[in-house]
């Protein structure tokens, strides 16, 4: 995909909901530099309170798999269910997990 | 006019500071639907709705202090053009994307240091308003600060763009300290305080985000006033007929 066209560079944004909780990536947008792409994921993404914090990452910046590679990347882990915790009991009043 | 006391000066007062945000917001608002991206589009529709907000908080307290006016809707829907008290500044059209940049950028600048002598304002109710848009507007003068900068110091036709809107904008600018009687009274009860002393520190501060913008404030330049006695230029009248149309044709209209 096209990184640069006249809309600026694409972004992408990490929304934090709390503290001591992972930034979650909440989607994507376009400006011209950091700082500007602070300000319009604080616009785009957090106007209904979703967050304390914002992280903004140069999307080809990102390495990702591919999708020709899931077969040997994933499947190779859908025969060893022993890997999931599935055994243990959660204790009540866990958040987040 | 009658003569003034605290409570109608108040009033008038008041209502200034509301068509300010309410003329200004009715503007960006203008920008719905057509910004130059999807992200400003809505960062601009964001400051928008922060103006109306403020507008809207100001204009109930007004409506509690004369008869005429009952309800915020009332004033924002019901007076025309020679009631209204904002600066020249903010009714000015929309343009391209320089001239709203700029025309924010004035002003947010000077609501700045309003504000942060109206938190001091004997009067309880200005100084509260006041102080929950500060943050408001911090972040209003950082989105239009950091886009003048830019625009300013960005391409031929950006810095061409942002010259051109610097000379069709700044001959409105000097109104925003003007003051009348209603300064008068108002600041020998503590309530408002003397607004053309914020003029040199304005000034200062946009000077130096200027020459960071690569941008010249314009020597002696003709200053345009009119609006604290109701004379404004003519894209007042065609804003209001547009924004007050609905209360106009459809007096007291409500959702059913």
């Amino acid at each position: 995909m096209e990184n640069q066209s006249n809309q600026g560079i694409l972004w992408e944004v990490f929304i934090q909901a709390n503290a001591g909780i992972p930034h979650k990536h909440a989607g994507s947008l376009h400006a011209p530099d950091a700082k500007i792409a602070l300000m319009n994921a604080r616009d785009v993404y957090t106007r209904r309170s979703e967050g304390m914090s914002i992280w903004v990452v140069p999307s080809n910046a990102i390495t990702a798999s591919s999708p020709e590679e899931a077969g040997s990347f994933f499947e190779p882990s859908n025969d060893k269910p022993y890997r999931h915790p599935t055994f243990y009991k959660v204790p009540e009043g866990v958040k987040y997990l | 006019m009658t003569a003034l006391n605290t409570q109608s000066a108040t009033f008038e007062y008041v209502v200034r500071l509301a068509d300010n945000c309410l003329v200004l917001g009715h503007r960006l608002s203008e920008w719905c639907g057509k910004g130059p991206i999807l992200e400003e589009d809505i960062a601009l529709i964001n400051i928008s709705l922060d103006l109306v907000g403020r507008a809207r908080s100001l204009y109930a307290y007004a409506a509690t202090l004369n008869d005429k006016y009952t309800t915020e809707d009332h004033l924002a829907y019901r007076r025309d053009v020679k009631e209204f008290r904002n600066s020249l500044l903010l009714e000015q059209p929309n343009g391209d994307y320089a001239q709203t940049i700029l025309r924010s950028y004035l002003y947010d600048v000077f609501s700045m240091l309003q504000l942060q002598q109206l938190i001091k304002s004997k009067d309880q109710t200005i100084a509260g308003i006041s102080e929950k848009s500060i943050k408001e507007v911090t972040y209003h003068l950082e989105h239009s600060r950091q886009w003048l900068y830019r625009l300013g110091d960005g391409t031929e036709e950006s810095h061409q763009r942002m010259e051109l809107a610097l000379k069709n904008l700044w001959r409105f600018s000097g109104n925003l300290f003007e003051k009348n009687e209603v300064d008068d009274v108002l600041m020998k009860e503590g309530i408002a305080f003397d607004i053309a002393q914020l003029k040199p520190e304005w000034l200062a501060i946009i000077e130096k985000d200027f020459a960071l913008a690569n941008l010249k404030v314009p020597e002696n330049m003709f200053s345009q006033t009119g609006n604290l006695q109701g004379v404004h230029t003519e894209h007042l009248g065609y804003l209001l007929a547009e924004m007050q149309f609905l209360q106009r044709a459809y007096p007291d209209a409500v959702w059913d």
